[in-house]
């Protein structure tokens, strides 16, 4: 990964976004690409971390957040969101605010072709469930953006996807 | 259409018997269709939020409902296929284990609203008990007469403190009359919200 010399600590800035917005739950199927963000929020007494076994069970996990008072959000890849479609006529039937951060793949320097057709898709079928769309490609635009998407969501009872780009978070890394 | 096995509990009297003197802690989520209308037969109360779509999902609903409001009883309803679809939410029920949220599942073996088609639970197919136990409930129990129910009831009354509750019960296939409650989702969300002290 080519990080610049003066790296921006995104996932550190979308943790310190998140807790200011108060957010209570957090639901994710881990993805390399926020492993440091589910680590913050493991690590936290505050934050209900819910490993789910598929995507789809976060948006019902928030609609349930929601009506018990907290703020909930997801972090997701780009395969996830195709395994979140119907589930999410709940938020938009009943306008459940949801709030996803899905990190890319298929899109930039990819080297496995399996992840391209989802990739390929994530923004149309997004935007075909009403939601929102802020994607960030640079690491200087992710709080902004985060922060946009956090008012969009509880500002109004609406769904955002904050698209974290391929190029953002770089190649896969194989650690092991 | 095959010939609907009428043995097993009722499904009207088994959520009539969950829900009576439920208090105010109780908040109640059917899964879509038969449970929906079984919770809505039951009496209309605000802390119901009836799902009438996101099939799969009435577990986790619940489980986001009980990490939330730690204080108050969290009883899911649904039935077989419901459950099926959603199976994956028992794994990470068990995972999280909250003491407050028991998942009940209403379990004739068909896929009521569609026609009464087989299940996997159908004549002794998938057991949808082991698959709780085997994801961490502590406590999966296979209710197949009133005196199951009765223990059931009485663990329900009493949530909270030895980790998430699983049911299953026998219900019988026979359909009972639809009984249809709000469908609104806005106004299901914003009222159930006012009832347990949230702005809408």
């Amino acid at each position: 990964m080519n990080a610049p010399v003066a790296a921006i600590d995104w996932p550190d800035q979308l943790y310190a976004t998140l807790k200011r917005a108060d957010v209570r739950q957090v639901g994710y199927v881990p993805d390399a690409g926020h492993a440091r963000l589910i680590d913050r929020v493991r690590a936290d007494p505050d934050i209900h971390d819910v490993v789910l076994s598929t995507e789809e069970e976060g948006i019902a996990l928030a609609a349930g957040a929601w009506l018990g008072g907290q703020r909930a959000m997801l972090l997701m890849q780009s395969s996830g969101v195709g395994n979140c479609v119907n589930m999410l006529s709940l938020a938009r039937t009943c306008r459940f605010p949801l709030l996803m951060m899905i990190t890319m793949r298929g899109e930039w320097e990819e080297f496995n072709p399996w992840q391209q057709p989802m990739g390929s898709i994530v923004e149309p079928v997004m935007k075909l469930n009403e939601a929102e769309i802020y994607r960030a490609t640079k690491p200087e635009d992710v709080e902004g953006l985060a922060e946009r998407a956090v008012q969009h969501v509880f500002g109004d009872e609406r769904i955002a996807a904050l698209i974290l780009s391929q190029q953002l978070i770089g190649k896969k890394v194989w650690t092991k | 259409m095959t010939a609907q096995p009428t043995h097993g509990l009722d499904r009207r009297a088994a959520m009539a018997a969950l829900l009576v003197d439920r208090g105010d802690d109780l908040v109640a989520i059917p899964g879509l269709g038969s449970t929906c209308w079984d919770l809505a037969a039951a009496g209309d109360n605000d802390r119901n939020f009836y799902l009438w779509g996101a099939m799969g999902g009435a577990a986790m609903v619940g489980l986001g409902l009980a990490l939330a409001q730690p204080g108050r009883r969290v009883l899911v309803v649904t039935g077989d296929g419901e459950m099926l679809m959603g199976m994956g939410s028992l794994a990470t029920i068990g995972n999280k284990k909250p003491a407050n949220l028991a998942v009940v599942v209403f379990d004739n073996g068909h896929y009521g609203e569609t026609g009464m088609q087989p299940s996997h639970t159908h004549q002794g197919g998938v057991d949808l008990v082991a698959v709780a136990k085997g994801c961490g409930i502590g406590t999966a129990l296979d209710v197949r007469d009133e005196a199951g129910l009765a223990g059931l009831v009485e663990r329900v009354k009493t949530l909270g403190g030895e980790g998430p509750l699983f049911a299953r019960l026998a219900i019988s296939a026979a359909e009972a009359p639809r009984v249809l409650p709000e469908r609104d989702g806005v106004v299901l969300k914003n009222r159930f919200r006012v009832a347990i002290g949230l702005k809408a």
